[in-house]
C-alpha cells in the first residue's frame, strides 16, 4: 500500500513546484468566481461608477455633496448602531447557541429552537416594528402596565423611535443570527477537550482560555462581522420606527433613491452605497487583522 | 434627477416609436388592418377615436387580456373598488404591482423595467413628479377631456389631474380631546401622540402637511418655515413622534392623531369607528395626482381603456365613494350624474382652498431639506 | 466525581435561565401581534379570529406561496451546489483567496438592497428580454443575498472539522473528488449545511425589498398587498406568514435528522 499511497497522498497534498500546478486549481474557484462575477460584482460595479455621474455627465459632485453635516453624522449613527447591535447579538446569540449546543444534538428542543431562530433571523421592517410598537410603544401594554405600577419610561421622550430603541429592535434578528452561524462551531467542541484538559489539572478557567476559546475565536469573530454588516444595511425596520429625520445611512439613501417632492438624488445614492462598502471594507480589514492577532496571542 | 444610466431606456424609446410609426405606415398602406396592426396603433393613439372609437379600443384592450398597475394600495382613494369594477365590466386582468410604493418609486419602475411584459401600464403620481418626467409618458386625451380645467392637465395630454384632496388633521376621538384649532396639539393631551404620513424630504403628503402646519400658523405659499417650526416645538414638548403612521399603529392607539390627505385619513374610519377629520377654516391646502400613459406600455390599448374608465362618470364617482374629490366632480355636480351620497358625505371645509404651485413646491423642499432634520432631532 | 456532578447542575441552571429569559424576549412580541390582530372594531367589540379568516379568501396569495417555495428550493439547492464545492476546494487548494472568497461573500450585505436592485435592473432588464421573464428568475439575485449568512455557516462547519486528512485519506484510498466531498466531507458538516439551507429557506421566504422593486409578487409582496385591507389583516397575515416559515423550517430540520444519528452513535 504504502508506495501506492504516498504517491497518491502526495498528488493530493500543497501545489508544489508552482506553475503547472496552479492553473488547474484555479479551474475550481471558476464556477463560484464566474457567477459571483455577473450578478455581484457587475451590480456593485453599476452602482460605484453610478456614483460618479449625474445629468450632465461625469462628475465628483456627488462624491463633494457628501461632505454636508447631516450625511456624516448619518455615517456615524450607522456605525455606532451596527457596532452595539453587533456585540450584543454576538454575546447573547454565543449564549444561547452555548445553551442549544450543550442540550440533546438529535433532540426535538433543538430543532424547534434552530427553525425559530431561522424564522426571526429573517424578520424584519414594519411588522417586526410593530410587534416592538404593540409591547413597549407608547401604548404598548407592557408601557401600561410599567406606567401603571412601576415607573413612566417615556417621561423624557419615546426613546424606541431613537438610536437605543433600534439596538433594541435589532437584537431580535441579530441574536437568531448568531446562533445559526456560529452554533456549527461549538458543534464542533469534543467532551474530550474538558476530559484532556482536567486531566492535566485545569479548571474551567483554562479550558475556556487555552482550549475552547482559541478554536472559537476566528469563528466568533466572524460572525461578529457579519452581524456588523447586517445591521449596516438594515432598512425597513429603522424606516418604520424612524420615519423622520434619516438619521443613519440606509434611509439617508432611501430618502435620495425615492423622494417624490424633487430632491430625488440617484447619484448622491449611489455615492452613499460607495462609502458603505469602503467602511465594510475597513471593518473587514481590521478583522482580518484581529484575526491573525487573535491567533497568535491565543496560541 | 435622472443619470446617465438611466438616459440609456429613452433612447430606446425613441427608436422604437420610429419603428411603430413606420410599421403603422406600412401597414396602412396595404390597405389592411391586422390583429396586431390595432394594437400597434393603440401605442400611438392620442384618443379614442384614432383607433375607430370606444368600441375598438375595448376590443383592442379585452385582446391584450391584462393591465399593469403600481402604486395602488386597495384603501387609497378607494382604488381596490375602481380596479375590481374596471375587472368587472371589461373582464381584463389587473396586475398590482409595489402597492406601498412612492411616485418616484413607479417612475423608477417605468424605467427599469424598459420594454418588458411587466413594465408598468399607467402612473398615478404627485404633480412634482409627473412635470419632472413628461419624457416617459405617452400623450392621450380621454372622452371627457374638455370637462377638466385647463390649470389641471397638460394641453397635449401627456398628464393630467385625476383626483385631490384637502391636507386635514385625523385624530382618534375615543383617545385625544376634540380639535378645533392646530394649536391644540401643543397641549399636554398629545403627548407622544401626533405623527406626520411620512418624511417631508421624501413624501408628497408629508410635505403639503409641514405647509399646512405653516399656512395656520401664519406663514404662506411660499414660506414653510412656520411649519417647520412648529413640528420642531411640538417635538420640544415631545408631542411629535417620528414613527411611521399605518393603519395598525392608528388602531392600537400609538399614532392617534396624523397630518394626511382627507381621503386617505377617512380610510382609518374603517378601523376606528371614532375617527375624526379636521381641515383648518385658516388653512385649506389642496393638491390633486396626476395620470399619465407609459410610452412604452406592454399593453397600450388597456392602458388607454383604463383611463377612459378612470375619467367616466363611473370611474370618478368611485373615487368619490373614497372621499377623493374627482377633478371632473365641477361638471358632474353640473350634469346631475354625481353620486350625491358620497358627494354629501365628504368632510366639510370652510375657507378658500389654495394650492401649491411648482415653484413654490420646489422652494419648499430645498427649504426642508436644509432644516427639516435639525428641527425634529 | 461531585465536581463533574456540580458542573452538570450548574449547566442545567444556566440553559433553563438563558431559555426563560430569552424566549421571553422573543415569544412576547410576536404574542402582542397575535393579540392585536384578534382585537374587533370599536373599542368594546369582542374578540375575533376575523382577521385569519379573511386571510383565506385571497386567491393570489396560493400563487405568491408556491413561487416563494419554488425560490426557496431553488436558491438552497444552488447555493449548496456552488458554495460547499468551492469553500472546500479553496480551504484544500487555493488557501491565499479565502479572504477574498470571504469579502465577496459579506459584499451582498455591504449595500442596502434598495441600492442593490439599480444595479441589479440593468441585468434583470437583459434576462427579461432574453432568456425569462419568470419570477424564478430572482432566484439568481436570491442566491447572491444568501451567500453572507450561509457562507459564516458553512465556514463554522468546515473548521470544526480536519478537512485536510479527511480528503486526503479518501484520495488515498482512490476516491474521486465528487466522492470525497459527497460522502466524506459532506456528512461530517450536516449541522452546518442544514443550517445553511434553513438559512437560504428563511432568507428567500423572508425577502421582500428586490421582488417588490422588480415588480415581481412573491410571498412578502402579496403579504403587503393583503395588509392593506384593515389594521387585523395586516398583522395576522404577519403572524400566519411567521407560523408558516417556521412550520416549514421544523419539517426541512427532519431531513438531517437520520445522518447525524447515524454518526453520533457511531462515536
Amino acid at each position: 500500500m504504502s508506495a501506492a499511497a504516498s504517491t497518491a497522498i502526495q498528488r493530493v497534498g500543497r501545489p508544489v513546484g508552482g506553475g503547472r500546478r496552479l492553473p488547474v486549481s484555479w479551474i475550481g474557484a471558476v464556477p463560484f468566481f464566474g457567477y459571483v462575477a455577473l450578478f455581484l460584482l457587475l451590480p456593485t460595479l453599476i452602482v460605484v461608477v453610478g456614483a460618479f455621474f449625474s445629468d450632465s455627465g461625469l462628475t465628483l459632485s456627488n462624491l463633494t455633496g457628501l461632505q454636508k453635516d447631516f450625511i456624516v453624522s448619518a455615517f456615524v449613527n450607522s456605525v455606532i448602531l451596527s457596532a452595539t447591535s453587533a456585540l450584543i447579538g454576538a454575546v447573547g446569540g454565543a449564549i444561547l447557541a452555548y445553551a442549544v449546543a450543550t442540550g440533546n444534538p438529535s433532540g426535538s428542543f433543538r430543532r424547534l429552537v434552530l427553525s425559530a431562530c431561522g424564522v426571526l433571523a429573517q424578520f424584519g421592517g414594519v411588522t417586526l416594528a410593530f410587534a416592538f410598537i404593540a409591547t413597549i410603544g407608547q401604548a404598548g401594554f407592557l408601557t401600561l402596565w410599567l406606567q401603571q405600577h412601576v415607573v413612566d419610561i417615556y417621561a423624557g421622550g419615546v426613546w424606541l423611535y431613537q438610536l437605543k430603541g433600534l439596538v433594541l429592535v435589532y437584537a431580535y434578528f441579530q441574536i437568531p443570527l448568531m446562533v445559526l452561524v456560529f452554533l456549527p462551531a461549538l458543534d464542533g467542541i469534543r467532551p474530550q477537550w474538558r476530559e484532556a484538559t482536567e486531566s492535566l489539572g485545569g479548571r474551567t478557567w483554562h479550558y475556556w482560555r487555552y482550549v475552547a476559546g482559541p478554536l472559537l475565536a476566528p469563528a466568533f469573530i466572524g460572525a461578529t462581522l457579519l452581524l456588523f454588516a447586517n445591521a449596516f444595511s438594515a432598512y425597513a425596520t429603522a424606516y418604520a420606527l424612524i420615519n423622520q429625520g434619516a438619521i443613519i445611512a440606509p434611509l439617508q439613501i432611501g430618502n435620495d433613491l425615492t423622494s417624490e417632492v424633487g430632491l430625488h438624488q440617484p447619484g448622491l445614492a449611489k455615492a452613499e452605497a460607495l462609502v458603505m462598502v469602503v467602511i465594510v471594507t475597513v471593518v473587514m480589514t481590521l478583522y482580518a487583522l484581529l484575526q491573525r492577532r487573535t491567533a497568535k496571542w491565543l496560541q | 434627477m435622472v443619470d446617465a444610466r438611466l438616459r440609456r431606456p429613452d433612447f430606446l424609446t425613441r427608436r422604437s416609436l420610429g419603428v411603430l410609426a413606420s410599421s403603422v405606415i406600412l401597414l396602412a398602406a396595404c390597405g389592411q388592418a391586422s390583429n396586431s396592426g390595432s394594437s400597434i396603433s393603440a401605442a400611438s393613439a392620442q384618443s379614442a377615436s384614432d383607433v375607430g372609437g370606444m368600441s375598438s379600443l375595448v376590443s383592442a384592450a379585452k385582446k391584450e387580456g391584462q393591465l399593469n398597475v403600481i402604486a395602488l394600495p386597495p384603501d387609497w382613494a378607494n382604488y381596490g373598488a375602481v380596479i375590481s369594477g374596471f375587472t368587472a365590466k371589461y373582464g381584463i386582468k389587473v396586475n398590482s404591482a409595489n402597492p406601498n410604493g412612492s411616485s418616484q418609486d413607479e417612475v423608477t419602475a417605468v424605467q427599469q423595467l424598459g420594454k418588458t411584459s411587466r413594465a408598468p401600464d399607467v402612473l398615478d403620481v404627485g404633480m412634482a413628479v409627473a412635470l419632472a418626467n413628461t419624457s416617459l409618458f405617452a400623450p392621450y386625451k380621454v372622452q371627457t377631456w374638455n370637462d377638466i380645467l385647463d390649470a389641471q392637465k397638460e394641453p397635449t395630454g401627456i398628464w393630467y389631474q385625476d383626483y385631490g384632496g384637502y391636507m386635514s388633521i385625523g385624530y382618534d376621538s375615543a383617545k385625544v380631546p376634540t380639535i378645533s384649532s392646530i394649536q391644540d396639539l401643543m397641549g399636554t393631551a398629545f403627548k407622544g401622540k401626533v405623527a406626520l404620513n411620512g418624511d417631508p424630504t421624501k413624501a408628497n403628503a408629508a410635505l403639503n402637511g409641514v405647509m399646512m402646519a405653516s399656512l395656520a400658523n401664519g406663514g404662506s405659499l411660499d414660506d414653510i418655515s412656520k411649519g417647520v417650526d412648529f413640528f420642531h416645538q411640538l417635538n420640544v414638548k415631545h408631542n411629535f413622534v417620528p414613527v411611521q403612521a399605518t393603519t395598525a399603529t392608528v388602531k392600537n392607539g400609538t399614532t392617534p392623531v396624523v397630518f394626511d390627505w382627507d381621503y386617505l385619513s377617512a380610510a382609518h374610519g374603517k378601523d376606528v369607528p371614532s375617527w375624526k377629520v379636521f381641515v383648518p377654516n385658516n388653512a385649506v391646502l389642496g393638491g390633486y395626482y396626476a395620470q399619465a400613459i407609459n410610452k412604452n406600455a406592454p399593453h397600450p390599448a388597456a392602458a388607454r381603456l383604463w383611463e377612459e374608465y378612470l375619467y367616466s362618470d363611473e370611474g370618478q364617482n368611485l373615487w368619490l365613494k373614497g372621499l377623493a374629490r374627482p377633478v371632473r366632480m365641477a361638471a358632474m355636480q353640473k350634469s346631475g350624474k354625481i353620486d350625491a351620497t358620497a358627494a354629501a358625505a365628504l368632510p366639510p371645509v370652510s375657507g378658500t382652498p389654495v394650492f401649491l404651485s411648482a415653484d413654490q413646491a420646489t422652494k419648499a423642499s430645498a427649504y426642508l431639506a436644509a432644516n427639516w432634520a435639525q428641527a425634529i432631532k | 466525581m461531585s465536581a463533574v456532578r456540580a458542573r452538570r447542575l450548574k449547566l442545567r441552571i444556566f440553559r433553563w435561565i438563558v431559555f426563560l429569559v430569552l424566549g421571553a424576549f422573543f415569544l412576547v412580541p410576536i404574542g402582542a401581534m397575535f393579540e392585536f390582530s384578534t382585537r374587533g372594531v370599536g373599542e368594546a367589540a369582542p374578540r375575533t379570529l376575523d382577521a385569519f379568516v379573511t386571510i383565506g379568501q385571497y386567491p393570489d396569495l396560493v400563487g405568491a406561496i408556491v413561487n416563494s417555495l419554488e425560490l426557496a428550493a431553488i436558491t438552497s439547492m444552488g447555493m449548496l451546489l456552488l458554495l460547499v464545492p468551492t469553500m472546500i476546494w479553496v480551504k484544500l487548494r487555493l488557501p491565499g483567496i479565502s479572504r477574498v472568497v470571504e469579502f465577496i461573500c459579506l459584499l451582498p450585505l455591504t449595500i442596502p438592497a434598495i441600492v442593490l436592485v439599480a444595479g441589479l435592473g440593468p441585468i434583470y432588464l437583459w434576462i427579461a428580454l432574453n432568456v425569462s421573464d419568470s419570477i424564478l428568475t430572482l432566484a439568481f439575485a436570491y442566491l447572491i443575498l444568501v451567500l453572507p449568512y450561509t457562507y459564516r455557516a458553512l465556514y463554522a462547519g468546515l473548521a470544526a472539522i480536519d478537512v485536510k486528512t479527511l480528503s486526503e485519506a479518501a484520495r488515498g484510498l482512490g476516491a474521486g473528488w465528487g466522492t470525497v466531498m459527497w460522502r466524506v466531507i459532506a456528512p461530517n458538516m450536516s449541522g452546518a449545511l442544514l443550517n445553511a439551507a434553513l438559512l437560504s429557506v428563511a432568507v428567500v421566504l423572508g425577502e421582500f425589498t428586490i421582488a417588490n422593486l422588480l415588480n415581481y409578487v412573491n410571498l412578502q409582496v402579496e403579504v403587503a398587498q393583503l395588509g392593506r385591507a384593515n389594521a387585523a389583516v395586516s398583522i395576522a397575515v404577519a403572524v400566519a406568514s411567521l407560523l408558516f416559515v417556521f412550520v416549514l423550517l421544523v419539517l426541512l430540520s427532519f431531513v438531517g435528522r437520520t445522518r447525524s444519528h447515524r454518526l453520533r452513535g457511531a462515536q
